[in-house]
C-alpha cells in the first residue's frame, strides 16, 4: 500500500511538473511581459529596469528555475489588470464560492438522481421509467449553456423569480445550481439505473429474495449498496467536468468563481491569473484523483485496476 | 524412424501464478510442460494424446513459437530454434504450420476465405500475384473446396467446410510440418472420418510431417505412426502404433484406451477406468504425478519420480513398475 | 436482429433529420437567403416572420448587425458538422490506433497508453480550450485540437477491450504463424473487426462534439467571429433576452434537434448492431 501511495505521489509529481512547464511557456507564449506590465508612458530606462525585475533577462532555464522556486514560495506573480493583487491571493479568494456551487450541485444531483434511477430500474418500462429516459436524452442533448440561458429566460424574464445573475443571497443560488445539476442528474440516473439492473438480475440479490427479505429491503439496501460502485468510479471522473461547467455557469450567472476568473483571465489576457488558476486547478486535480485512487485500493482493489 | 523435421529436447513451459493485483507477485509456477522429449520424422504423423489441461496445447504453441520455451530447445532440421536468425524464423514460419480445434475462431470473419488462405504467401513474398492466385486455388481443390469459394467469407461455410479452409491455409506454404491441435475434436461424427481421411490423403500426396494432437486414443489411433501419451507436462508413454494399442505398458495409457473401447467390455480390465479429477498443474502430485489415479500404485510411488526410459524396443515408459 | 416498432421510427425521424441536416451543411450557399456575414443595420433586431413587425425577407429575423438569422442557421449547420466529422475522423483514427496498440502490445505501452486516457478523461476540457484560445487566439484549428484531444480518450478505451478480446482469437496466433508483422496483425486483423465498433461509436460522438463546439463557440474561444455558428449566436443572442429571444432560441432548438436526432440514432443503432458496446446507461 505505501509503495503504491508513494509510486503515485511521484506520479502525480511528474505530472505536475510537466504541467508547470506548459504553464511557463504560456506566460511567455504572449509576446513581452514587458510591454503588457509596463504603463503607457515610459522610458526604456523603466525598460530595462523591469525586464531585469523580472528576469526576463535570463536563459530560459534559469527564468524556469526562478519561477518554479516563487511558485514554491506562494508566488505566482501579480495580475496585469486592476489592483495588481497577487494572482494566487485572487484564485484563492475565488475558491469558496465554486466550492458552494459545487457541492450543492453534487449533493442535489445525488439526492435526485439516484433515488430516481433506483425507481426506474425496478419498474423497468413503466412510464416514470420512459421520462426519466426523455429526460436524460434531453439533458444530454441541450448544453450547459442553453440551459442557463433558457433557465434565466424562463425564471428571471418571464417569471422574475430569481435574480439573472449574483452571489451570496439564497435565490441567487438557484438557477447557477440548478443549470449545475442538470446534467449530473442525467449521468447519475443512467448510471444508477443500468448497475441496479445488473445487481437486481445477480444471484446474490436473487439469493437475498430467496432468504425472503422484504421486497423493500431488497432494492434499497442490498441492490442499491452494489449499484452505487460505479456511481462512485463516476464521482472520480466529474471533477474534469466539474471544472468545464463552472467557467460557463460562472461567466453566465456572473458567479465569482474559479470559472469566472479563468474566463476573465482569458480575456483580458491576464497571464499571471490564467497561471495561477491552471496550477491551481491542475494541482486539486492530482490530489483528488490521488485520494480517490486510494480509497479505491482500500474498498476494492479490483475496480480500477482490473478490466 | 526418418530422419527428424522436429525434435524437442526437454522442453519446458512454466506460467508465472501472479496474485494481487496492486502489488502483483509470483506465487508459483504453472508447470504446463515440464520436461518434454518429441521426435516427429519426415513425412511421418507422431500422435499427442491425454487429458484436457495437460499441456498439449502449450507444446504446439512453443514449436509455432507463440510462446517462449522456459527452458530446454527445439530442433528443426538440425538447428536450434534459439540460433535462428531473422531469415531463418522466416523460413521457419514457411515451413511449420498449423489447424486448430475452433475453426470458428481460426478463421478471421473479416477476410475472405481467398485473403485468409494466401495471407502466409503475402507476407512472405516470394510468389507474385498470379502465382499466389494459383497457390490458392490449388490447395482449394486439395481439400475437395471449388475454388469459387476464395470469394467469400468463412461465414457462408458449414463447420466440416471451415476446417478444409483452416488446412488448406496450412498448406498454402506448402510447409514440411503441420501442428494439428485437436482438428476434428469440434466436428460431427460424420464429418470426422471424412476429414481425417482428406489428412491421410494429404500426408501421402505431399509427405509432409503431423503432429496430431487429440484428447483419445481412438482419434490418433488412424493417422498416427507413433504416439505419445501425455500426463501433467510429462510424457509417460511412447512408442508405435502398434504396439501402443496391442502392448501398452503404462497404467495411465491402459486406463486412456479402456476408456476409447466403451463397445468391447472383454477388453476392459477391472481397475483401469479413470476416475478422479486431474490434478492442478500448479501442484503436481510428488513422486509419479500420476499415483494418486493410479490402479497399480505402490508405496514408492509417492516417493520417487520415474524415469522416462526405453524398457522394449522403441517403447518407452515412466512408471515404476518398469524400473 | 428485428427493430421494434418504435425504434424503427425513431431511427428513421433520426435518419431524415441528419440527412436533411447534411444536404444543407453541403448546399448552404445555394439554399441561405443571404450572405451570413454581412448585415444591414437598417434590418437589425427584426422578429421572425410570424411575430408582429416580422416580415417575409427574414423568415427568422435578423441579428443586431442586420444579419439573416435563417442564413446564418444554414451557414452554422454547415461548421457544427464539419467540425464534427474532421474530429471525429482525426481522434478516431489515433484514439482507435494506440487503443488497439494497447490491447494487442500490452506491457508498459498498455500502461502508458491506460494512463493518458484516465488523464485526458478527467481533464477539464472548457480550461483547456481556454488556454488554448489564450496561446493561439481562437480559431477552427483551436476547435479541432481541444475537441480531439478530448474525444479519442473513448476510442482507445473501446479499441482496447476489443482489441484484447480479438487478440487471443486463434486467427490472430494464426496469422503470427503465417509470419505477419505485428504491425499487419493489428492493421489487418484488429482494425477491421474493431471497426463496426469503432462507427457505432461515432454515431453516438456526433452530439456531443456539437455540445462542445457551441460551447466552446459560446465562450468565444471556438469559431472566431463572424463566421456563422450556433454556439456563437446564443451567445450574441443572450444581451436582447429580454427583447429579442429568438436570437439565442433559434439556434439553441437547431443545437438541441440536432444532438438529440444524433444521439437517439446512435443508442438505438447501438442496441441493436452491437450491445456489448452499449454505454453504462443501458437504455
Ligand atoms: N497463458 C497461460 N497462463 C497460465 N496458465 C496457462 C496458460 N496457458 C495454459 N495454461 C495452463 O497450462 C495447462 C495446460 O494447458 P493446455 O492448454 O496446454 O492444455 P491442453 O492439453 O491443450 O488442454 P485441452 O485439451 O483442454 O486443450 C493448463 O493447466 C492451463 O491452465
Ligand atoms: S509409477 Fe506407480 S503410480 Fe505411477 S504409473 Fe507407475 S505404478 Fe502407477
Ligand atoms: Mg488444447
Amino acid at each position: 500500500m505505501q509503495r503504491y501511495i508513494v509510486k503515485r505521489l511521484l506520479q502525480g509529481t511528474l505530472i505536475l511538473f510537466l504541467v508547470s512547464i506548459i504553464v511557463f511557456l504560456l506566460g511567455r507564449q504572449i509576446g513581452d511581459p514587458v510591454a503588457l506590465l509596463l504603463p503607457e508612458y515610459s522610458t526604456e530606462e523603466d525598460r530595462i529596469r523591469l525586464t531585469e525585475q523580472l528576469g526576463l533577462d535570463k536563459s530560459l532555464p534559469e527564468q524556469y528555475a526562478i519561477f518554479i522556486w516563487n511558485a514554491l514560495q506562494g508566488d505566482l506573480g501579480n495580475s496585469i489588470r486592476g489592483a495588481r493583487e497577487p494572482a494566487l491571493d485572487l484564485v484563492l479568494e475565488r475558491v469558496p464560492a465554486s466550492l458552494m456551487l459545487a457541492s450543492i450541485a453534487v449533493f442535489i444531483s445525488l439526492l435526485i438522481g439516484i433515488p430516481l434511477g433506483v425507481l426506474a430500474a425496478v419498474k423497468r418500462g413503466s412510464l416514470l421509467d420512459t421520462t426519466a429516459r426523455v429526460l436524460a436524452l434531453l439533458g444530454q442533448a441541450t448544453p450547459v449553456f442553453l440551459l442557463a440561458i433558457m433557465g434565466m429566460y424562463i425564471f428571471s424574464v418571464q417569471l422574475g423569480w430569481f435574480p439573472t445573475s449574483g452571489y451570496g443571497r439564497p435565490e441567487q443560488f438557484v438557477l447557477p445550481v440548478l443549470t449545475m445539476s442538470c446534467f449530473m442528474v442525467a449521468a447519475f440516473l443512467r448510471l444508477t439505473r443500468a448497475s441496479m439492473l445488473e445487481v437486481v438480475d445477480s444471484e446474490y440479490i436473487k439469493l437475498a429474495r430467496i432468504k425472503g427479505l422484504s421486497e423493500r429491503n431488497v432494492i434499497w439496501k442490498h441492490a442499491l449498496r452494489n449499484s452505487l460502485i460505479p456511481v462512485l468510479t463516476f464521482m472520480g471522473t466529474i471533477f474534469g467536468r466539474m471544472i468545464s461547467g463552472a467557467v460557463i455557469v460562472e461567466t453566465i450567472f456572473a458567479w465569482p468563481g474559479i470559472g469566472r476568473l479563468a474566463y476573465d483571465a482569458v480575456m483580458q489576457r491576464n497571464y499571471p491569473v490564467l497561471q495561477a488558476v491552471v496550477l491551481f486547478i491542475a494541482t486539486s486535480f492530482l490530489v483528488i484523483n490521488l485520494l480517490v485512487d486510494i480509497l479505491y485500493a482500500f474498498i476494492d482493489p479490483r475496480i480500477r485496476y482490473s478490466q | 524412424m526418418t530422419e527428424a523435421v522436429l525434435e524437442t529436447k526437454d522442453i519446458k513451459k512454466y506460467f508465472p501464478v501472479i496474485k494481487g493485483i496492486l502489488f502483483s507477485k509470483t506465487t508459483g509456477w504453472v508447470k504446463a510442460v515440464d520436461g518434454v522429449d518429441l521426435y516427429i520424422g519426415t513425412g511421418e504423423t507422431l500422435g499427442l494424446v491425454g487429458e484436457s489441461g495437460c499441456g498439449k496445447t502449450t507444446i504446439a504453441k512453443l514449436l509455432l513459437m507463440l510462446e517462449k520455451l522456459t527452458d530446454g530447445s527445439i530442433i528443426f532440421r538440425g538447428r536450434d530454434l534459439k540460433e535462428f536468425t531473422r531469415e531463418d524464423v522466416r523460413q521457419y514460419r514457411k515451413s511449420v504450420q498449423a489447424v486448430f480445434q475452433n475453426p470458428l475462431s481460426s478463421l478471421d470473419p473479416r477476410m475472405k476465405v481467398g485473403s485468409i488462405i494466401s495471407e502466409p504467401l503475402i507476407v512472405d513474398r516470394t510468389l507474385d500475384r498470379k502465382g499466389v492466385k494459383d497457390r490458392v486455388t490449388t490447395v482449394l481443390e486439395a481439400v475437395g473446396l471449388d475454388p469459387r469459394s476464395a470469394k467469400a467469407y468463412p461465414q457462408e461455410f458449414s463447420g466440416g467446410q471451415k476446417q478444409r479452409i483452416a488446412i488448406a491455409r496450412a498448406l498454402a506454404s506448402d510447409p514440411q510440418l503441420i501442428i494439428l491441435d485437436e482438428p476434428i475434436s469440434s466436428q460431427d461424427v460424420s464429418i470426422r472420418a471424412q476429414l481425417m481421411n482428406l489428412l491421410k490423403d494429404l500426408q501421402d500426396s505431399m509427405g509432409v510431417s503431423f503432429l496430431f494432437i487429440a484428447h483419445d486414443l481412438a482419434t490418433v489411433r488412424y493417422l498416427s505412426d507413433r504416439i505419445n501419451v501425455m500426463y501433467l507436462g510429462k510424457i509417460v508413454e511412447c512408442t508405435n502404433r502398434e504396439d501402443l494399442y496391442t502392448n501398452p505398458l503404462h497404467p495411465y495409457t491402459k486406463a486412456l484406451l479402456s476408456a476409447s473401447l466403451p463397445h468391447d467390455p472383454d477388453s476392459r480390465r477391472e481397475g483401469d477406468v479413470l476416475s478422479g479429477e486431474v490434478p492442478s498443474p500448479l501442484n503436481p502430485p510428488t513422486g509419479c504425478r500420476f499415483h494418486t489415479r493410479c490402479s497399480q500404485a505402490m508405496p514408492e510411488c509417492s516417493q520417487t519420480d520415474p524415469v522416462f526410459k526405453e524398457v522394449q524396443p522403441g517403447h518407452s515408459v515412466a512408471c515404476l513398475l518398469y524400473q | 436482429m428485428q427493430l421494434s416498432l418504435s425504434a424503427k421510427i425513431i431511427v428513421v425521424t433520426g435518419l431524415v433529420i441528419i440527412l436533411v441536416l447534411a444536404v444543407i451543411a453541403i448546399f448552404a450557399p445555394l439554399i441561405a437567403p443571404y450572405d451570413p456575414t454581412i448585415g444591414e443595420l437598417s434590418e437589425r433586431l427584426k422578429p421572425p416572420c410570424w411575430q408582429e413587425g416580422g416580415s417575409r425577407d427574414h423568415i427568422l429575423g435578423t441579428d443586431t448587425l442586420g444579419r439573416d438569422v435563417l442564413s446564418r442557421l444554414i451557414y452554422g449547420t454547415r461548421t457544427s458538422l464539419t467540425v464534427a466529422v474532421i474530429a471525429i475522423l482525426i481522434a478516431g483514427s489515433i484514439g482507435s490506433l494506440l487503443g488497439i496498440t494497447a490491447g494487442y502490445l500490452g506491457g508498459w505501452v498498455d500502461t502508458v497508453i491506460m494512463r493518458l486516457t484516465d488523464l485526458a478523461f478527467s481533464f477539464p476540457t472548457i480550461l483547456l480550450a481556454l488556454v488554448l484560445a489564450f496561446v493561439l487566439g481562437p480559431s477552427f484549428f483551436n476547435i479541432i485540437l481541444v475537441i480531439s484531444l478530448v474525444l479519442w480518450v473513448e476510442y482507445a478505451r473501446m479499441a482496447r477491450g476489443e482489441a484484447l478480446k480479438i487478440r487471443g482469437m486463434d486467427y490472430v496466433a494464426l496469422a503470427q504463424v503465417a509470419g505477419c508483422s505485428k504491425i499487419r496483425i493489428m492493421l489487418r486483423h484488429i482494425l477491421p473487426n474493431v471497426a463496426s465498433s469503432l462507427i457505432v461509436l461515432a454515431t453516438l460522438q456526433v452530439g456531443m462534439v456539437i455540445v462542445l463546439e457551441s460551447s466552446l463557440s459560446f465562450l468565444g474561444v471556438g469559431v472566431p467571429p463572424p463566421d456563422p455558428d450556433w454556439g456563437s449566436m446564443v451567445a450574441g443572442g443572450r444581451s436582447y433576452i429580454f427583447s429579442a429571444w429568438w436570437l439565442s432560441a433559434v439556434p439553441g432548438v437547431a443545437i438541441v434537434i440536432t444532438v438529440l436526432s444524433f444521439n437517439l440514432l446512435g443508442d438505438t443503432l447501438t442496441e441493436y448492431i452491437n450491445p456489448s458496446l452499449r454505454r453504462q446507461g443501458g437504455w
